[in-house]
């Protein structure tokens, strides 16, 4: 059983650097901006105090919901349905990501809205 | 006598490689969707561990890559191509490596696989998705990463003790 000594190691040392990792990358403050990406390009930024559902995409579709201050993708036609599992986020750097659809929706900090409002 | 022995070595090359592509369609039947992308089971790096420990690295490599493809070419696109290829490759790459230095044995050499399909994978998906917000995930896939590699590990350990080609 000595070489399996390494094996646990190695183990506990990846699960070291995803605590450490975690740690370093846990979401940020209050959420203000909901930001949505398809394929790496801005397709639309909506405020996270107002209600609204939008629907991104028509062939491939994924359904928006934002209420209370939190969005989620409530129905999507994707195959894995990720991004419905993922549920809702509010806070800063949360991400909600629907890879067959290549979507990212993200949450921004309420100051990069005020660039938004400016432009 | 020689045509006979490559006929044997095909037709166990050809079960390893439908085993492997019939244990990813499995796979995908049962989506073990923990609102983290990309996070799976790996089962068929069991095929491409004990095809590793039991006919050599250019079987496990070419039965890896034939298995990626038959599995584009009849569930998936060109995206998850991306990812699917990247995920084996780098899996490969680091068990080949790590097997090379001989100071673990199948379990860290499969646990070491599983960690570094997912971050093959989150790499790919960053770049086509043009974000690097998916590093989020990472610590997630890590951990999914060790315990599906500790599950083939152990599997595959029990399997290449007791099944002789």
């Amino acid at each position: 059983m000595k070489g399996h000594r390494n094996d646990w190691l190695l183990a506990v040392g990846v699960l070291v650097l995803a605590a450490a990792l975690w740690f370093l990358l846990r979401p940020g403050g209050e959420g203000g901006w909901v930001v949505v990406t398809v394929d790496g390009t801005e397709v639309g930024r909506y405020a996270l105090e107002e209600e609204r559902t939008v629907t991104i995409g028509e062939e491939d579709y994924n359904v928006l919901e934002i209420t209370g201050g939190r969005a989620a993708v409530t129905e999507a036609n994707c195959g894995d349905h990720t991004c419905v599992h993922t549920g809702w986020i509010s806070r800063e750097g949360e991400t909600i990501v629907c890879l067959p659809h290549r979507l990212v929706v993200r949450i921004e900090g309420a100051s990069g809205g005020l660039d938004a409002v400016a432009r | 006598m020689a045509t006979g022995k490559a006929s044997r070595g095909l037709a166990r090359f050809a079960l390893l490689v439908a085993l492997a592509m019939v244990l990813s369609w499995l796979e995908s039947m049962v989506p073990l969707s923990l609102a983290v992308p990309g996070v799976k089971m790996g089962l068929a790096n069991l095929v491409v561990i004990f095809a590793l420990y039991n006919l050599g690295p250019r079987q496990a490599a070419v039965i890896s890559l034939v298995r990626v493809l038959l599995v584009t070419f009849t569930f998936g696109n060109a995206f998850s191509f991306a990812y699917s290829l990247a995920g084996a490759a780098l899996s490969l790459l680091v068990m080949l490596l790590l097997r090379k230095t001989g100071k673990f044995s199948l379990l860290g050499v499969s646990i070491a696989g599983g960690v570094c399909h997912n971050i093959g994978q989150i790499l790919v998906a960053m770049a086509v998705l043009g974000t690097t917000d998916l590093i989020w995930y990472l610590p997630a896939l890590l951990v999914a990463g060790t315990v599906a590699g500790v599950c083939i590990g152990a599997a595959g350990a029990l399997i290449t003790a007791r099944v002789k080609l």
